[in-house]
């Protein structure tokens, strides 16, 4: 039956033979014939020398390189090489004595042997390297090596640009055994998230060694190198001259700065409050910069931008007005008579105004922000008639909320952002036994209760206010440098826009828009120093606080954007402990205002912003946890060491100027260990959430 | 066939069995060698279904209960799901193109939950099944054009999804179709015009144009020469000649360039150019918008692009006649290679075992297919025929284009090594492929239609 076209059977069997004979071809000839293959993979003869690409270089919106890379010295050493040195001459230089010299010179032989190089010294500072340099020749057998290291020229946005670290265990195993001890990889900020493009491709270079693997230079000219590509460089949003007026006028504040531009969503600038100078974890005293900034209580660096939580207070309002009369509950004209104090629920609800018609209508209650007139907005968005239910009118809040992106993460281009929270039915039926109505949580219409959110949120959502209902997810990176197929998967998500809210009409927005520039104008705002010819809309916020249960000074939070008519920046200050929030947070923001959108300050702002940079706000409770926390440690240092040289200071009740002096190895707590890590953030970032008097 | 106790086993070709689990074992253990860490534990790492080994493993289980329940599928089955099959596999492609999820640049998989389904990778299953029962209808007139240009729709209807969704390599994969249907009587002459027509778009690349212009008219003009008496009795050769002269150079002179410039993306501009080891020439890369860019990026795009195969060529060559042994790979090992589990598995095989331990593989695959090609000539229905002639035919394509372009010869197209390169859905398809042909060759006293 199968007799049909038999013969070409047989063709098929010889095509399917022909191509097997052609790849045995090639295979005798890649590994049979051609022995150069096989001397190229590391055998004897060659040594395969891994070229580690420069790091990417990071951009800010005018093409100023934020973060880049130089080059420090290492001290090397070839211990055959060394003879009739003057050995004392270089511990002097070093700093370091005799019995330390021989250590190193023993550690040296047994990693790398007599004849090969071994880091003697690390990254020199300048002075050592330019002292070093003079004398080399002194020192036969001990050469100075080139090794590029990662530079902030602006000594600014530590948070946001991140650091490298050598790739410990644990990001070898994930990565799948791609990175290799002594590799760097990015370990925060836009250095982790982005770590893919900064990192680049690495190279191989195929060098001839002798027997004694001494290495004798390029194999055959070359010709099988492959090169190292350079990592590609980031073009970011950011405009460095805010960030870095932002990171002076934060300057002994605790909180944090975000600005962004509502069009696209960019981040202009962002600061977390207190800071520290990004180099201080790049040179060679990196790892005693870092124990010192792990072990402060203020927490240094923590990015409280976008892992801070704080009860948005205040510059909740515009968005409670957006609901309201989205919800048809209200109209802008909607008022109420307020004499100091809500009296809806049975608890008063305090209002900062006594004066009467502060809140006879949206514009005007929005304006002098009155507890009163947004505590009843809030009751009546709740008890809404059309849900017949405040459970009911509660979950549309939220889902209202959810829009604005409070409650959840909003996926910024940084690790590790925090989501804030929503309060939602299930946490008052758990807490109440299901017995609750709009008035157990009337203070979530004044931005208390359980409500948090980072500064970040708090930026976006007044961002949305600004676009009418719409934006882009707030990220750092504009564009990629030789952008490939899966950067664009990676920044798609933060070039489309979000229409979350923009079924509210531009009537209602321009409403709320009104009242926050009646902010600016007549109200909470008005002794703000006006910016010439802009228009700016504002919000005040003042939001009660909690330390370990004891009532703290409250914190000062500011929203703006400015112009009015066509918004191209958003900033929001939140500052710890800082007072009312025209107080301490309004000028900040009012700064920055004027350096983005003038690009300069005028002299009497030049002036403010000494008068902003010197005001001192830490709170004083930090230096007492300080002197526990290094108690403790010097306390458990001693248990386990039975060295009583460190805690006979705290024995004395003898206050230390400084921390417990980082020794060597010695220290009792590792740096790097998760534990000690939350320990520190969950201490510092959940301020108990405020309740009401 | 004793119908009152069929039983799993008879008629099973145990040959085709012992063959697929040698397979799969040989790439769960080059698997192992690429991805295992000094100091793991290897029965928990087998069982743990961490490591990319023991996902594998657990995959060839996973395989395993579905190859038992092929064959314990009456036959008659496969003929009549044929046609329905193959629109669920239409259906998939489909559904990719609003459900796909962004993974490392390609528009093709479907993600549920944390498996990846890829139905371009599946879709070869159920056309093999549809053309195998198209061939096999008695109204089928293979001699007929109309036939052959259906067939080849079947055929190639997936392959331009697969295009659509950036898989050039698994659409390529669709023209091995063409052998089932060359057995089945498609003119010999249509497989040599399209090996030519390749042979020449490869001679545009690497010969310069003007030279090959003036050899292909001097081979026009040599064979006019020696046919003279032919075309003294008959004009129609002398037109013949100047007809596939003028194609010739058209394809040349204009389709090429016109292909590279505006049909093709950069990136397999570069692929084909690096495979013949060239520069990519000016005139494609200017006439390619977003590929204006300085000389100096260019050449290092290029070098990236070079990469991979250069390193799988060191690796494949370092292992010389007997290999380096397992686990002792330093290419293969240290994370040189890329795509090191999944495309360019060979080169684990040939740096530890060398030119003995890639031979006996090539042994095994060959083995396989011939074993494959004899089982297709001793049915006594077209449908199993045609059948297993297809899934030769697929192994054979994959074979050839994935060890090709680790060793060389052809550009890097992402398609997997037959039960060894590491992917679940990948050995999950050609096992289905492998074990359906098993099921259809124990019932080969019957005539299935």
């Amino acid at each position: 039956m199968s007799v049909f076209n038999q013969s070409r059977s047989n063709i098929i069997r010889l095509i399917f033979l022909g191509v097997f004979i052609i790849i045995i071809g090639q295979l005798i000839n890649l590994q049979l014939i051609s022995g150069k293959y096989k001397q190229l993979a590391m055998n004897n003869a060659l040594f395969a020398k891994v070229v580690y690409p420069d790091r990417g270089i990071i951009y800010d919106r005018h093409g100023k390189a934020i973060l880049t890379n130089t080059i420090m010295y290492d001290l090397v050493v070839t211990p055959n090489q060394v003879k009739n040195i003057d050995t004392l001459a270089l511990c002097g230089l070093l700093d370091i004595d005799t019995t330390e010299f021989k250590r190193r010179m023993v550690e040296s032989i047994l990693k790398n042997s007599r004849f090969r190089p071994s880091v003697f010294e690390d990254l020199l500072p300048a002075g050592l390297y330019a002292r070093l340099d003079e004398n080399i020749w002194k020192f036969p057998g001990f050469d100075l090596v080139e090794r590029p290291v990662r530079k902030y020229p602006f000594n600014a946005a530590a948070h946001i640009m991140g650091y490298v670290g050598e790739a410990d265990s644990s990001v070898i195993k994930k990565s799948n055994g791609f990175y290799r001890l002594g590799d760097y990889v990015g370990r925060s900020g836009l250095e982790q998230y982005y770590e893919g493009v900064l990192m680049g491709q690495r190279g191989v270079k195929y060098i001839i060694k002798d027997n004694k693997n001494r290495l004798q230079g390029s194999y055959d000219k070359g010709i099988y190198d492959t090169a190292a590509l350079a990592g590609r460089g980031l073009r970011t949003y950011m405009d460095i001259q805010v960030q870095q007026l932002a990171e002076k006028l934060m300057s002994n504040k605790v909180g944090a700065v975000v600005a962004i531009e509502p069009k696209t969503g960019g981040i202009i600038a962002m600061v977390s409050g207190p800071n520290f100078d990004p180099n201080l974890l790049t040179g060679p005293e990196k790892q005693e910069n870092f124990n010192k900034l792990f072990r402060d209580v203020s927490s240094p660096l923590l990015n409280r931008a976008i892992k801070g939580q704080y009860p948005p207070g205040s510059t909740y309002k515009p968005l409670g007005a957006l609901v309201a009369l989205d919800e048809g509950v209200i109209n802008p004209n909607y008022g109420i008579g307020c004499g100091g104090a809500y009296y809806g629920c049975n608890r008063p609800v305090k209002c900062t105004e006594h004066w009467a018609g502060h809140a006879r209508n949206l514009r005007i209650g929005l304006a002098w922000s009155c507890n009163s007139f947004f505590s009843s907005v809030f009751r009546l968005t709740v008890d809404n008639p059309k849900y017949r239910n405040p459970r009911k009118g509660l979950q549309e809040w939220s889902k209202y909320m959810g829009a604005f992106g409070y409650g959840h993460r909003l996926g910024v281009d940084l690790p590790s952002e925090d989501g804030g929270n929503i309060p939602d039915t299930i946490s008052y039926d758990k807490e109440y036994r299901g017995q609750w109505n709009s008035c157990t949580m009337v203070t979530l219409g004044i931005g208390q209760d359980k409500m948090t959110a980072t500064p970040m949120q708090i930026a976006n959502a007044i961002s949305i206010v600004a676009n009418k209902g719409h934006y882009f997810i707030p990220h750092f990176v504009d564009k990629i440098d030789g952008e490939t197929k899966d950067d664009t998967a990676v920044l798609s998500r933060y070039r489309s826009k979000h229409e979350v809210l923009s079924h509210i009409p531009d009537s209602s927005y321009e409403a709320v828009i009104d009242g926050m520039e009646g902010v600016m104008q007549a109200g909470t705002g008005a002794g703000l120093p006006k910016i010439p010819g802009i228009t700016v809309c504002g919000k005040t916020g003042t939001a009660e606080n909690f330390h370990k249960g004891v009532k703290q000074k409250d914190h000062s939070i500011f929203v703006c954007f400015a112009p009015r008519d066509n918004p191209k920046i958003v900033v929001a200050v939140v500052v710890q402990n800082g007072g009312f929030g025209a107080s301490a947070a309004g000028p900040i923001a009012n700064l920055l205002l004027e350096q983005y959108l003038t690009d300069s300050l005028r002299a009497q702002s030049k002036k403010e912003a000494e008068r902003v940079t010197a005001i001192n706000l830490i709170p004083k409770y930090f230096a007492a946890e300080q002197y526990t926390a290094d108690s403790l440690r010097a306390f458990n240092y001693f248990k386990i060491t039975n060295d009583t040289s460190v805690i006979k200071k705290f024995m004395r009740r003898e206050r230390p100027d400084t921390p417990v002096p980082a020794k060597e190895g010695k220290q009792p707590f590792t740096m790097n260990s998760p534990a000690m890590k939350q320990k520190t953030v969950l201490k510092i970032t959940k301020p108990k959430p405020a309740v009401t008097t | 066939m004793n119908q009152k106790n069929p039983g799993i086993s008879k008629g099973v070709d145990w040959l085709l069995v012992w063959l697929y689990i040698i397979l799969v074992s040989i790439g769960i253990l080059s698997i192992f060698a690429t991805t295992y860490k000094e100091g793991d534990s290897i029965a928990q790492g087998l069982l743990g279904f961490k490591t990319d080994y023991s996902k594998q493993f657990y995959f060839f289980m996973v395989s395993c209960l579905f190859a038992t329940f092929v064959l314990i599928t009456d036959s008659k089955f496969f003929t009549a799901t044929a046609n329905i099959s193959y629109a669920i596999g239409i259906f998939l492609l489909l559904l990719v193109f609003p459900f796909h999820s962004d993974i490392k640049g390609t528009k093709s998989i479907i993600k549920l939950g944390s498996f990846n389904l890829q139905p371009a990778e599946m879709c070869k299953l159920f056309v093999n099944l549809a053309l195998a029962k198209y061939l096999s209808r008695i109204e089928t007139d293979f001699k007929k054009t109309k036939s052959q240009i259906i067939a080849a729709a079947i055929a190639l209807i997936p392959a331009l999804m697969s295009i659509a969704q950036s898989e050039t390599g698994l659409a390529l994969v669709y023209f091995s179709f063409f052998l089932v249907m060359y057995r089945e009587g498609l003119p010999a002459s249509i497989l040599i015009v399209g090996f030519s027509l390749g042979a020449l778009v490869v001679a545009t690349l690497v010969v310069p144009p003007n030279a090959l212009a003036i050899t292909l008219t001097a081979i026009a003009l040599i064979t006019a020469y020696f046919m003279r008496r032919q075309i003294k009795r008959r004009r129609e050769v002398l037109v013949t000649i100047v007809t596939i002269w003028v194609v010739c150079v058209g394809v040349q002179r204009f389709a090429v360039p016109f292909a590279f410039k505006h049909v093709l993306k950069p990136y397999q501009v570069e692929r084909i150019f690096s495979t013949i080891g060239k520069d990519v020439p000016e005139d494609y890369v200017k006439g390619n918008a977003e590929q204006q860019e300085d000389p100096e990026k260019a050449l290092k795009k290029k070098e990236a692009g070079d990469y991979n195969v250069k390193q799988s060529k060191i690796a494949i060559g370092s292992g010389g006649f007997t290999g380096k042994g397992l686990l002792k790979g330093t290419q293969t090992r240290n994370g040189f290679v890329p795509e090191q589990r999944t495309d360019f598995i060979f080169c684990t095989i040939g740096e530890g075992f060398g030119f003995i331990g890639s031979f006996v593989l090539l042994g095994v695959y060959l083995l396989l297919i011939l074993r494959i090609v004899n089982i297709a000539e001793r049915q006594r229905s077209v449908f199993s025929r045609c059948y297993a002639y297809g899934v030769a035919s697929v192994i054979f394509f994959h074979i050839t284009i994935n060890i090709c372009m680790t060793i060389g010869l052809a550009p890097v197209i992402g398609i997997p090594l037959p039960f060894i390169s590491y992917g679940g859905t990948a050995l999950l398809t050609f096992t289905m492929l492998l074990f359906i042909l098993i099921r259809l060759d124990a019932d080969r006293q019957m005539v299935l239609r």
